[in-house]
Order: C-alpha cells, then structure tokens, then sequence
C-alpha cells in the first residue's frame, strides 16, 4: 500500500493519487451537502427555501473548487487518464456541467432577478442540484464496473446515480438539522429518515459489486489475514449507521444540543466508504487499466507541483475553517442590501 | 471525413465554451478592484453614496463571478472529453500551471467571496476590505496563470521534446514567455475598459430613467474617467503586442494586414474582402505605407506575406485570413469608439464642472446638463468591453491556427476520438444554455439598474440623505 520512498518516480504519483483522492472526498462531503440542500428544495416552503439558501449562500463557491481542484490534479498527475477516463465519460459529464452551470447561477439569480422569476430559478436549482448528483453517481457506477458500457453496467451505474443522490439529500438534511431551527429543523430530520436508506442502498450495492467484477478485489478484501484487518471499515460503518438512524429519531434534542453530530457522523459513514474504496481500486487510476505509475506525469512537473501544493493546501485548508467560523450559528437569510 | 467533422465541431464548441466564459472574468478581473475602491472610499469618508454603489456593483459582480466560476469548471472538463491529445502532449508544462491556478488563485477567490458578499455584518470593517482585497488579488493570480499558459501555447520555450512529450527543462523560460507580459497587460486593461464602459453605460441607463442620485452621478464619473484614462494605455500596449507578434507569429500579422505577398512600404488596408481561394484582396481600400510603418515603425519596413506560409506540396500553415482579418478590425474599431466616447464624455464633463457646483459629491466633473445624446451613447457601450475583448480574442486564437501550440502540435494533434454526432449533441445543448443564461444575465442587470433607479427616485421624494437613510445603510445587512 505505501511506495518506495526513496524513488521519485514510485512516491511522486502516489502522493498525487492521495491529494486527488483526499479533494474528491472533501468535495462529495462539502459539496454533496449543498447539492443535497438543492434536492430537497421543492420540499420546502418558499420562506424556508430562503434560509436553505442561506445556509449554504457563503461556502458552495469554496465548496465546489474541490471538484476543481480534483479535476485539476487528475489532469496535471495522470495526462493519459484524464483523457481516457473523460472522453469514455462524455456524456455524463456533460449532463453534469450543464447541471452545475444551472444550479450556480440560478442561486445568483433567484437573489436578485424578479420576484414573479424566482420560482423558475428555484426550479432550475433543484433540476440543476439533482442533474448534478445523478450524474455524478452514474459516474461513479461505471468507474466502478470498470468504465464498461453495457446493458448490465448502466443498469448497475442507474442504481448508484439514485443512490448518491439520496444520499446526498441526506447529508445535506443533516447539514440543515444543524443550521435550521423550527419548522424547518423538524422537516430536515424528518427528510433525514427518509433518505437515509441512500445511504445503506449506495455502499452496500458498491460494496456488492466491486468485488464481483474483480476477482482482485475480491481477493484483496477476503485474503486471510488482510481480510481481519479491514473488517473494522464494514462494521464501524454499520454501527454508525444504526446510531445515526437511532439519533434521528429523538432528533432534534433539547435545547438543540448536539445538532451538529447528525452531520459529522455522516461525514465519518462517507469517508469510510470512500477509504473502502480507494483500497479497492489502488494501484489503478483507470480500474484494471490503467496504474497511477503508468499515467504519472514527468517527475520534475509533479514535484514543482507538489512543493506549492504544501504550502498552499494548509492555507486553504485554514482559510476555508475561517470562512465557517465566520458564518457559524443557525442561517440567517442572506442579504446584500 | 468522420474525423474532420468531430474535429470542427470540437472547435465550434471550444469556441462556444471559451466565448462564454472569457465575458466574465473580463468583468470581474478589473471590477474586483474597482470595489476595492470603493469600499476603501466608503471606509475614508464614511460617505454613504460609495457605499450604495459598492452594493450595487457587488451584485453584478457576484452574478458575473457564479458565471465565470460554472463556465470555467465547463472549460477544465473539455481539456478531458474533447482535447486528450493537449495534456498528452504538453502537459508536463500546462498541468503545473494550471494547478498553480487552481491553488493559489481559485480557493483565495471562492473562500473570500462568501465573507465579501455576506460577510459585511459579521466581520470588522477591516476583514471585510480584506476580504474585498483578496477576491480582487485572487482573480488577477488566477487570469495571470491562464494569460502564462495561453502566451505559452502561442510562444512556447524552456522545454525539450522527449519521446513526442514536451518537458519542462526552464520554468522561469516557460513563465515569462515572450509574448507573456503583452498578453497579460493587454487583457488586464481590456478588462479594465470593459468594466468602465459597463459601469458608465449602466449609470447612463439609470440616468436616463430619471434617476439622479449621488450615487449614480459618481459611478458614471467613476466609470468614465477610467475608460478615458485606460483607453491611450491600451491603445499603446496593442502596439507593443502587435510587434511582439510580428517577431514571434508574423503569419498572425500577415493575416491580421489581409497581406498576401512579402514587401515593404506595404499599405494599412482599412476594407477588403480577402479570398483564399484566389489570394488575393477584393475590393481593398488601405494608406499607403501605414501597415509599414505601425509595425516596424519605418515607412519602408518589410513584412512578410501569408503567400510564405505555404509549404511545397501546398500544405498551408497559416491562419484562415477572413475571420482573422475582420476580428482584428472589430478589436480595432472598437477600441477607437472607446476612445472618441470617454474622452468627449470626459471633456464635456469637464466643461461643465463650474457650471455645477456641488459641494458635497466634489467637483471635480460635472454630469449634470450633458447633453442627452450623450448618455444615448453611452448606453450601448455598456457592452463595447465584450466586443472588443471577443474580437481581440479571436484574432489572436484564430490566428495562431493550425497550430495549436505554436511549432509542437497542431489542433488536429489534440483532437478526442469522439464521435460527430455526440459533439454534435452536446454543442447544441452548451449553445442553448449559453443563450439563455446570457439574455437572463442581462435582463437581470437592466432589472437591477431599473430598481435602483425607481429605489433612488422614491427615497428622493420623502427623506433624501437624511439621517434615517444613512443609520439604515450602515446598520448590518441582516
């Protein structure tokens, strides 16, 4: 699992695989919470839809460079594989350009164009939000069925587009348990019962399949003793689960204590699965294709990289905790005038 | 023949995409820092007229930032589906590049915003103007990075070829590229122009639906006198970029002059209509010795003709001429109206100032009693900025063609093996999109101006500037 470090041409890569692979992960944390937010918003009332958009209004920019900066790194570390894994990809990506360009501009517009407008920028929020997500977990299916195309492969990335949407309503319900108060508060866990079932449907059919397409991953997951040392990542996963499903139930609690946990314990079931499966498919950035090795780019271009990477990233990182300490609190809505 | 379409309709929708995007970073670039001005006005005089226009022009800049940043993520993506062959081939060199902008530019931007647009109740006033400070600095690294790499492509150095793959051997070469400084400091004013002919052009429109608040008599000055000001400077630093790209890309020159043969004395062509097929200029009206004398500064200077540009088996490697030719007359044309608008604007201001002398906005120009055909003017020009900046655009694209990076690989290189129909496809639904969010993005700045002027009128009428008006204005946004 862990590179000669002494060989550039060995550590170079997989530090970059690990910096794309920690991006991904900030991203489909912070971003699927405010893509979640989106799902949710013909749930709500009108005054509601306000303080939604509130609670997201200043972190879904910085929320949504991670793709970016995701997107970014695969492109500079991996040339070959940007190429192969994006044009095979083309026309998701495509639904989730369109999906992300609607729902960045319909949260401007709906602020400032006229009144008898909103409800169509609304609209175009939550269509834009849920391409996004859709497309995004269709995506991740066939990334995971190996970038196959057939009949059964699609069926399979249908199940996990659906699923991550879901999911994402999910965690961004959690997101508003924390950040909403009455009313809305209440709807929020009651939108986080009901999706949480993405959740469990998502990782169980991934956890499902991936070894079933390949007899390597499945040999990596039941290996003896290896098999010992993973079964941690399934059975905290589970337990977080139940707890989750049990907190929400009492949810919210008095005084509004603890409102952030729904949220942070998400955020722990998601980054497990992602570790499930960053295990799964190390060394290959194309699955069974293509290793992180064989697409690297030059050394020298990934060290110049990765020099600025290390002082930039502690500073986004901090800036970034600033921005949300700035906007702690329940959301308020948000005004420019 | 399935190739050749995929290729031009791949070209057709990298157009799309880039036309699209570059409209708005060339709005926020220079308005970052015109906010900055004045939020720091506001913070000198504590005057509550700057900061009216800072929350007006704060949320043109906000819509233009969403529609930069969703665009550009658009751009990232098609390096991917539509070019493979680009990063294949020189990302060794584009990928640092563009990595630097994504980390030191893009996160600085997208953090600070929030706290910029909503920050303003709960943060000080100093981190506030901070924050205002690094959206502004954060866009200008980030245009930096992308001007450094796009100058690259057009002025590649400091790499070696190995195996058919560039490598980097020179960053400091590949960095301050020789046509990078140019580039930079032309699109940097263009910007600038483009946000003062907005901010003119709007102010205009709300003069003319009556409103005459301070706020909106400012602004118009502000807006003018930086287009006055920018307008000689970018003017002179077109002429330095011209000869810089004689000396690097003169087939570029050569199809920008419509100059079909190598001569001297050759004449500045103000019509024609060139043809490729025959090579030759219908219809050409031009002054003697001009083209000379602008690009070598001598009346007998030599440039070289597109007719060297073609290989012995007929291959032709310089740009199509048509679309070259006419992009850089519209850039031109353009700049030169700029020019006639702001400085007459300017002086009839100027004129008028002890005219009207109004003590407490500062009497350094004066708007009232300019004649209304000048704000009829001004209106249009309120997107002269685009104009020009596309057409500068795509001369300097187009006419960098067939090369993609200039000597290394040509844009057939690059090129996805995608299928026709699907490009096809996906072009239709970028251009629909675009259409729409385009109309929707200016229909909402009309709305803004037509609120803000009928907000200004009604306030004008009970309690204009009184006490009340301005405790309101400072209070916390909430």
């Amino acid at each position: 699992m862990f590179p000669d470090f002494a060989n550039p041409a060995e550590w170079l890569p997989w530090a970059f695989a690990s910096l794309m692979g920690f991006s991904i992960l900030v991203y489909v944390i912070l971003d699927g919470f405010d893509l979640g937010v989106g799902i949710l918003f013909p749930f709500a009332s009108e005054a509601e839809k306000d303080r939604m958009i509130g609670s997201i209004g200043p972190f879904w920019d910085a929320n949504e460079t991670w793709l970016v900066l995701a997107v970014g790194l695969l492109l500079v570390a991996f040339p070959t594989a940007h190429g192969l894994i994006l044009t095979t990809l083309y026309l998701p990506v495509f639904v989730m350009l369109i999906g992300l360009i609607l729902r960045g501009v319909a949260f401007e517009f709906r602020a400032k164009a006229h009144v008898k407008h909103k409800r169509l920028w609304n609209n175009l929020f939550f269509v834009g939000s849920t391409m996004t997500a859709l497309s995004q977990g269709f995506m991740l299916g066939l990334y995971i069925m190996g970038l196959e195309q057939t009949l059964a492969t699609y069926a399979f990335a249908t199940l996990t587009a659906v699923a991550l949407a879901v999911g994402y309503s999910f965690i961004g319900a959690t997101w508003l348990i924390h950040k909403a108060e009455g009313g809305l508060q209440l709807k929020a866990v009651q939108w986080a019962k009901e999706s949480l079932w993405g959740i469990i449907i998502g990782i169980g059919a991934v956890s499902l399949a991936t070894p079933l397409v390949s007899t390597r991953i499945f040999d990596r997951w039941l290996d003896f003793p290896t098999a010992f040392y993973l079964a941690p990542i399934p059975i905290i996963s589970g337990l977080l689960v139940v707890w989750l499903w049990w907190m929400i139930r009492q949810m919210p609690y008095k005084d509004d204590a603890r409102s952030w946990l729904p949220f942070a314990v998400s955020t722990a079931i998601f980054a497990l699965a992602y570790l499930g499966l960053a295990y799964s498919f190390y060394p290959y950035v194309v699955p069974e294709q293509l290793t992180i090795y064989e697409a690297a780019a030059a050394p020298e271009s990934l060290l110049i990289i990765l020099i600025g990477a290390c002082f930039v990233v502690p500073t986004i990182a901090g800036y970034s905790v600033l921005a949300y300490y700035i906007f702690r609190g329940k959301a308020t809505e948000l005004r420019y005038d | 023949m399935e190739a050749l379409h995929t290729l031009i309709l791949s070209r057709i929708q990298f157009a799309a995409n880039i036309s699209f995007h570059i409209l708005f970073p060339t709005i926020t670039i220079a308005l970052g820092w015109v906010l900055l001005f004045f939020r720091i006005r506001f913070a000198q005089t504590k005057d509550i007229k700057w900061m009216e226009i800072y929350r007006f022009w704060v949320k043109i800049f906000a819509l233009s930032f969403a529609m930069g940043v969703v665009s550009g993520i658009t751009m990232s993506f098609q390096f991917g589906t539509n070019w493979p062959g680009f990063m294949e081939t020189v990302g060794n060199i584009a990928g640092p590049l563009l990595a630097y902008e994504v980390m030191t530019a893009f996160f600085l931007e997208a953090v600070f915003i929030g706290i910029m647009l909503f920050g303003f109740s709960r943060v000080p006033s100093w981190l506030h103007i901070l924050a205002t400070f690094l959206v502004a600095f954060g866009t200008t690294v980030s245009a930096f990075w992308i001007i450094v790499l796009n100058s690259w492509m057009h002025t590649p150095q400091g790499y070696e070829i190995i195996d058919g793959v560039a490598h980097a051997t020179d960053w400091w070469a590949i960095i301050f590229n020789p046509s990078m400084p140019y580039r930079f400091a032309h699109m940097w004013m263009a910007s600038g122009l483009t946000v003062a002919f907005l901010i003119a052009g709007v102010s205009a429109f709300r003069w003319l639906l009556g409103d005459r608040s301070r706020d909106v008599r400012t602004a118009l000055k502000v807006g003018v006198s930086i287009g006055a000001l920018l307008i000689p400077v970018q003017i002179y630093l077109g002429d330095l970029h011209g000869l810089n790209t004689k000396e690097y890309q003169p087939a570029k020159v050569a199809a920008m002059e419509g100059l079909w043969e190598t001569g001297t004395n050759v004449p500045l062509i103000l019509f024609a209509i060139p043809d490729e097929e025959a090579r030759e200029n219908h219809f050409e009206v031009g002054i003697p010795g001009l083209a000379s004398l602008i690009l070598t500064h001598s009346w007998d200077g030599e440039l070289q003709g597109l007719n060297d540009f073609v290989a012995e088996d007929g291959t032709v490697m310089h740009p199509p001429v048509a679309p070259v030719f006419w992009s850089f007359r519209t850039m031109v044309g353009t700049g030169l109206a700029m020019l006639l608008v702001s400085w007459t604007t300017v002086f009839l201001m100027w004129k008028r100032r002890r005219m009207h002398v109004d003590a407490s906005a500062g009497h350094w120009l004066a708007v009232e009693g300019i004649p209304k055909p000048v704000f009829w003017v001004l209106v249009p020009m309120a997107f002269s900025g685009w104009v020009a900046t596309l057409a500068g655009w795509y001369t300097t694209e187009i006419g960098r063609q067939p090369w993609l990076v200039q000597g290394i690989m040509t844009t057939d290189m690059a090129v996805a093996d995608v299928p026709a129909p699907m490009v096809m496809g996906t072009l239709i639904g970028y251009l629909v999109a675009y259409g729409v969010l385009l109309f929707a993005y200016i229909s909402v700045i009309v709305y803004l101006a037509r609120k803000a002027a009928r907000g200004n009128d009604e306030r004008a009428n009970d309690m204009s500037h009184s006490g009340k008006a301005q405790v309101e204005a400072l209070q916390p946004a909430e």
